[in-house]
């Protein structure tokens, strides 16, 4: 198990009742889904916000970033970067820029 | 001494106002749910405690919320809405089929009856029950797959069920209005929908008397005058006194018939208000003037009403879901505007008083009468 630092957008940290970033542990491989996964089961009223609780496609408007990459449009089966496996740096769950 | 509770949901959070049986002094408490829209909250009849809201945003969906003490604390239940077996497709606005997809719930109506169990009309056009207090969701598929849901096509804001009315005198009749669809009824608690939308006459789509296609804007009804509907279409204030079985027009001398809210009067069955919007393309009142319209012989004949309204420089619009009725001695009326005005009238539309100015954006206006 990893414990990975997770960022998510000010509103779904409403819903899920925390401030600042959470730790979650996630089995490895560390990959962007597995860090869902563990990130929905601790905060069940996530479901659905951030990705099609069905298909688990990303929903449009949000992003997933770490070590300053984009991670949105990779597999999400892929390993996350060290950096992040080691705590070094966090997972980003982002609300994608939008409107005016 | 009884009181009101308006509850209203704006783009940026949701609003709960009450005062005594006045309706002079109010108390606004929010907002709630801060930066999400909340298309509507609707509190259940049977137990006014019991209070339902639709929290969502383009970027994490749709969260329900529900509180058990009315609006003072909420929490979330269930925001799962999926489709029946294969949802298959409706049109797209180019007329090509486009898949059903689920993007929010625009209106929730609680039963008349048990207050575990609510409607919720959804976007894409289709219609949940939870009889849980939320806490699931089962699609009533006979409306989508009634025959002619292929055939359904969105209007500029989407293609969503908006209205649900559930009639008081027998729990089997369900209404729902679909833009751009029309009216459907169910007279066997929701498990087959017919169209009823014979005489809608709607000029705007090539074929005025097509079975589907109708841009109905809201519907209303009087509780003790069940067969009696009245409908604000995209154009066209209109009437029907058999259930919806056919349709005659009431727009009479409005000084505009395009519009979004219709209304009842508690204890008059053929008094209806009305708003009037400039036009399908001039989404504001006419002449800078906001002006609610009462008819008292049941459409054909209507009165503006203006004492305590901004009768200049005022371009604002009323949305579908944003008026409503009390049902106090004195009936109230209620609305809000897209430049954030809550108005009030505790006297049937004779004067006005607002509630308050500043509000984001009103997406929808209900009100509760409190013993």
């Amino acid at each position: 198990m990893s414990a990975i630092r997770v960022v998510i957008p000010t509103h779904l940290k409403t819903l899920a009742g925390v401030s600042g970033e959470v730790t979650l542990e996630v089995a490895e491989p560390v990959t962007t889904a597995r860090v869902l996964d563990a990130l929905e089961a601790r905060y069940p009223v996530l479901v659905g916000t951030i990705r099609n609780p069905e298909t688990k496609a990303r929903r449009a408007f949000v992003r997933f970033f770490a070590c300053e990459e984009d991670l949105s449009h990779d597999p999400t089966d892929n390993v996350l970067p060290a950096a992040v496996l080691s705590g070094a740096e966090p997972f980003f769950v982002i609300g994608a820029m939008a409107g005016g | 001494m009884s009181g009101v509770r308006v509850l209203v949901g704006t783009s940026k959070g949701a609003f709960v106002m009450s005062a005594d049986g006045a309706r002079r002094d109010w108390r606004i408490e929010g907002p709630f749910f801060e930066g999400w829209e909340i298309y509507h909250v609707k509190g259940s009849p049977v137990d006014p405690n019991r209070i339902y809201a639709s929290q969502s945003t383009g970027w994490f969906g749709q969260i329900v919320q529900r509180s058990d003490d009315g609006g003072r604390s909420w929490d979330t239940v269930g925001n799962q809405f999926a489709y029946d077996g294969v949802p298959g497709t409706h049109q797209w606005y180019d007329g090509t089929p486009h898949p059903w997809e689920f993007a929010r719930v625009w209106h929730f109506e609680p039963s008349l009856s048990d207050p575990d169990a609510v409607l919720a009309g959804v976007e894409d056009a289709a219609l949940f029950r939870s009889t849980d207090a939320g806490a699931s969701w089962a699609e009533l598929s006979g409306l989508r797959n009634g025959g002619t849901g292929s055939r359904w096509q969105p209007g500029a804001g989407g293609m969503a069920v908006h209205t649900i009315i559930q009639d008081p005198t027998n729990a089997q009749r369900i209404y729902v209005a679909i833009s751009a669809a029309g009216v459907f009824r169910s007279d066997d608690g929701g498990a087959t929908w017919t169209p009823k939308n014979r005489g809608l006459a709607s000029g705007e789509i090539p074929d005025e008397d097509a079975e589907v296609g109708h841009c109905v804007h809201r519907i209303a009804l009087h509780p003790s005058a069940p067969e009696t509907l009245f409908i604000q279409k995209h154009w066209d204030v209109m009437r029907s006194d058999d259930a919806g079985d056919s349709w005659h027009e009431v727009s009479g001398d409005l000084p505009t018939d395009f519009g979004f809210v219709v209304d009842v009067h508690a204890h008059e069955p053929e008094t209806v208000y009305v708003l009037p919007i400039t036009s399908d393309s001039v989404h504001y009142v006419p002449d800078g003037k906001l002006r609610v319209y009462r008819s008292r012989t049941g459409g054909g004949e209507w009165e503006p009403l203006a004492k305590g309204l901004p009768q200049e420089h005022c371009y604002v619009n009323v949305l579908r879901d944003a008026m409503a009725v009390d049902r106090l001695d004195e009936c109230g009326v209620y609305f809000g505007t897209t430049d954030g005005h809550v108005f009030a009238s505790p006297d049937g539309g004779d004067s006005w008083q607002a509630i308050t100015t500043s509000l984001p954006r009103v997406l929808s206006v209900e009100v509760q009468t409190l013993a």
